[in-house]
């Protein structure tokens, strides 16, 4: 790809990027959110058209006039978001849109051999044809969309943000798939926000900012910090913060907790002013915990006291109680998308309202303005819907619900999922404040999180879930890395 | 990017693109108005062809008033038009027993909102679509309607319920419109002083927009739902009482499909199915334009399939030119 633009409307996306990938390659695209990666592999998938530039696969010309152009031609895209289609099979998905056929009767037999064959190609012939994708997790789910794309036999295959909802093995697994794919000659575009596994991954680098190309290098030779700073235009001293806290009084505590199938057995108690971190694999109970203590799933044994409140609470309870929860999954449960910044920030409607009912909306406007300024969501204004926000002023209108709300108890499940580094800092700084009590009293945070090292850098205490049981909180100073992960795979020494 | 860019483009083009959007249906009123002004006959804009037009919007836009408040909460109430036809049967019965008026028009309105508890009800607890469900008491409420009357229609004594819709006699002419249109003109300011002004309103709008979401903020997602469809049902209600004052009797077949006119009122007024969205002055719109092709058609000695074929024609490229303002609207 050589001198890439496309501008939308009066702003310009890419300015003028050059991109290139060997073949039998892993090339890692990195940058925030907003740098341009996803325009740019729109435009290598045809979705889009740039406005300037040229592209060339294999020394040929390459001008895609939409999707398909760009699948025939060989580019297989793999979204952040699993576009599969769950009532079918995964040979349907696989062959979806490409059924091969015979008079208008689906060849059962060649799809079949056509799946066969592509998910042997990724070592995963443990996965059966026949299965119904509703029925799959969600590491198998993007193992048939790489195998689609494998299908109709692509050489350039991009994964955006491929990693997000996937854990420790499931990481590894699609690792070695991509390396066995770049083994076979097919040209790899890994975009992520991870740049750990940026480095263990890939070969080389490529990093975007506002739409130009900011930097690129040789994986194995380029230290974290540097592509940080690249990615940021600065370096980041502190993404960690840690202000002095003082741990106060006991305001949650849990006493052997278990759900229907998870949590299996969970116990602990938080203090103000503190951060305790959940580590532990996915499916290992981490999001039912903190969903049975706010009361959106289930407690069948055990008791969850927060403060003088004892006893399973219904969400619009908790909220008065001084509880907030951060769903994991922004788009599907923590924010109305179509809804405004405003709307999303004082949904529960149980502040500011006068008699029977009644608000004034301007009033709110204000408020929500407040918030927008302190906790610095780049939006027009307390009226911008929040679907036409970045994922990272999304997350930070939906913690600005919890702040709103003046909680006590904040329990966050991946509060920095999918979003960009600025905005990462931006949230671990807040999370620093609420717990060091910088501005009013100090807060108690619950967070789990899969990202390690967010959790050895801002949590006091953390503790470790696996199957379904809650391990004793520890020190965050006594932890490792290595120690969290062997516990997380129930190897580690049961305290 | 989309911060910067929402930015740049100002917030003068963003909100020029939102008043044209929520004054469009009412552009395509004007449009379908000056249309049949201009080919149809003289009379068509008389002010007694305008009262006559507002008297014929009156039922169904009290009803759509109701349906907005459901179709914003992501549902579908498809059981309003039997709704309107028991109520005309209960209101007649509860006359012939010799009870007031004002009496007889609210054991109507009682039936309706009951049978809407019911809706909800159904919806929330059984976790059945309202699709199913309402498709279930639109037979249910008909044949409740129909044994109830004997599958006859019910002669009342006349009363003054038979003026609320009736043309406005001379000597009132400075009343404008008959009490029935004034009704409902009131009950559509309610609907908007609730869905802008009250924390109701909120909670059905976040319903309609994200359940989980709501749920999550502590909305009572449920009591919401049963709440508005108890709601909806009052407006069938009162759109019952109309029905009844239009007929005098009460008739246990009347009203067939007249959901399907209520529900295209709010969808032609950019009230979307997929929930969160829909306005109280674009539903009142969206019913004006179906009476307006009506009685335009009809006064031009156009045929009945004709008005079925271009109302049809104006539902689809009216919500598709929504579709599109909001595709404009969010890139």
């Amino acid at each position: 790809m050589r001198g890439i633009s496309k501008s939308f409307g009066s702003t310009l996306a890419l300015d003028g990027v050059s991109f290139s990938v060997n073949m039998g390659e892993i090339h890692a695209l990195v940058g925030e959110n907003g740098a341009g990666k996803s325009t740019l592999m729109k435009i290598l998938s045809g979705a889009i058209q740039p406005d300037a530039g040229t592209i060339e696969i294999n020394g040929q010309p390459y001008h895609p006039r939409n999707t398909r152009q760009g699948r025939e031609t060989g580019v297989g895209m793999i979204y952040q978001e699993l576009s599969l289609a769950p009532h079918l099979t995964v040979a349907e998905n696989i062959a979806l849109g490409m059924e091969p056929t015979r008079g208008g009767i689906l060849r059962r037999s060649e799809i079949r051999a056509k799946t066969t064959e592509a998910l042997a190609l990724l070592g995963h012939s443990d996965l059966s044809p026949d299965a119904l994708v509703s029925s799959l997790s969600v590491a198998a789910r993007q193992v048939t969309e790489i195998a689609r794309a494998l299908a109709i036999g692509c050489n350039v295959l991009v994964l955006d943000e491929p990693t997000s909802s996937l854990t420790g093995e499931d990481i590894q697994r699609l690792f070695s798939v991509l390396r066995r794919l770049r083994d076979q000659g097919v040209s790899v575009i890994y975009i992520s926000h991870f740049l750990e596994e940026v480095t263990e991954v890939s070969d080389r680098f490529t990093v975007l900012r506002d739409g130009r190309v900011a930097g690129a290098g040789e994986s194995k030779s380029a230290s974290l910090d540097d592509i940080v700073h690249m990615m940021i235009g600065r370096s980041v001293d502190q993404l960690y913060p840690q202000s002095h806290r003082t741990p106060g009084e006991c305001v949650l505590e849990v006493k052997d907790l278990a759900g229907r199938t998870r949590p299996a057995e969970a116990g602990f108690t938080l203090y103000r002013g503190e951060i305790l971190g959940i580590a532990g694999l996915l499916g290992a109970g981490r999001t039912e915990l903190l969903r049975a203590i706010f009361g959106l799933e289930p407690i069948i044994r055990g008791t969850v006291s927060i403060g003088v409140y004892i006893g399973p609470s219904s969400p619009s309870r908790r909220w008065l109680q001084g509880v907030g929860f951060l769903s994991e999954d922004r788009a599907g449960e923590g924010l109305a998308a179509g809804l405004t910044v405003s709307d999303n920030i004082m949904m529960g409607m149980r502040k500011d309202v006068k008699f029977l009912g009644f608000f004034s909306p301007a009033r709110h406007d204000n408020v929500a303005t407040r918030w927008i300024e302190q906790i610095g969501i780049r939006s027009t204004g307390p009226s911008q819907r929040v679907r036409s926000l970045s994922g990272g002023n999304q997350q930070k209108a939906a913690l600005a619900r919890l702040l709103y709300e003046d909680v006590d108890v904040l329990l966050l499940d991946e509060p920095t999922r999918g979003i960009d580094v600025a905005s990462k800092s931006h949230i671990y700084k807040l999370l620093d404040d609420l717990a060091a009590g910088t501005h009013g009293p100090p807060k108690a945070i619950l967070m789990v999180s899969s990202y390690l090292p967010e959790l050895l850098g801002i949590c006091d205490r953390i503790a470790v879930m696996s199957r379904g049981v809650l391990g004793r909180p520890r020190r965050s100073t006594e932890w490792t890395p290595q120690a969290l992960m062997l516990e997380a795979t129930g190897q580690g020494i049961r305290a | 990017m989309t911060g910067i860019l929402a930015h740049r483009q100002g917030p003068l083009v963003r909100s020029g693109f939102r008043i044209v959007g929520k004054l469009g249906p009412l552009i395509g009123l004007l449009l379908v108005f000056a249309l049949f002004s201009l080919i149809g006959p003289e009379s068509f804009s008389s002010p007694y062809n305008l009262q006559t037009m507002a008297r014929q919007t009156a039922i169904v836009g009290t009803a759509a008033l109701g349906m907005t408040l459901v179709i914003i909460a992501g549902g579908i109430d498809l059981s309003v038009g039997s709704m309107i036809a028991l109520v005309t049967v209960v209101i007649a019965a509860t006359l012939q027993a010799g009870f007031d008026s004002w009496v007889a028009g609210l054991a109507g309105i009682l039936v309706g909102m009951l049978a809407g508890f019911f809706n909800g009800v159904f919806i929330t607890r059984l976790k059945v679509v309202p699709f199913i469900v309402t498709l279930g008491t639109l037979l249910i409420l008909r044949g409740i309607a129909k044994g109830f009357a004997h599958e006859q229609k019910i002669d009342a004594p006349l009363t003054w319920l038979k003026d609320i819709l009736a043309a406005l006699p001379p000597e009132r002419s400075w009343q404008l419109l008959p009490p029935g249109v004034w009704l409902m003109i009131l009950l559509a300011i309610g609907v908007v002083i609730l869905l802008h002004y009250m924390r109701l309103g909120k909670h059905i709008i976040a319903v309609g927009s994200n359940e989980q979401t709501a749920r999550l903020c502590g909305v009572p997602v449920e009591r919401v739902k049963i709440i508005v469809y108890t709601t909806s049902a009052a407006f069938a209600g009162v759109a019952g009482v109309l029905q009844f004052s239009r007929l005098t009797v009460g008739d246990p077949t009347v009203a067939t499909g007249v959901e399907l006119d209520v529900i295209a009122a709010v969808v032609i007024g950019g009230g979307s199915l997929s929930g969160g969205e829909g306005s109280v002055l674009g539903t009142i719109v969206g019913a004006l334009i179906m009476t307006v092709i009506r009685s335009g058609c009809s006064q031009m000695g156009l045929p009945n399939w004709v008005q079925e074929i271009v109302t049809g024609g104006i539902i689809v490229v009216a919500v598709a030119l929504d579709r599109w303002r909001h595709r404009r609207q969010d890139s």
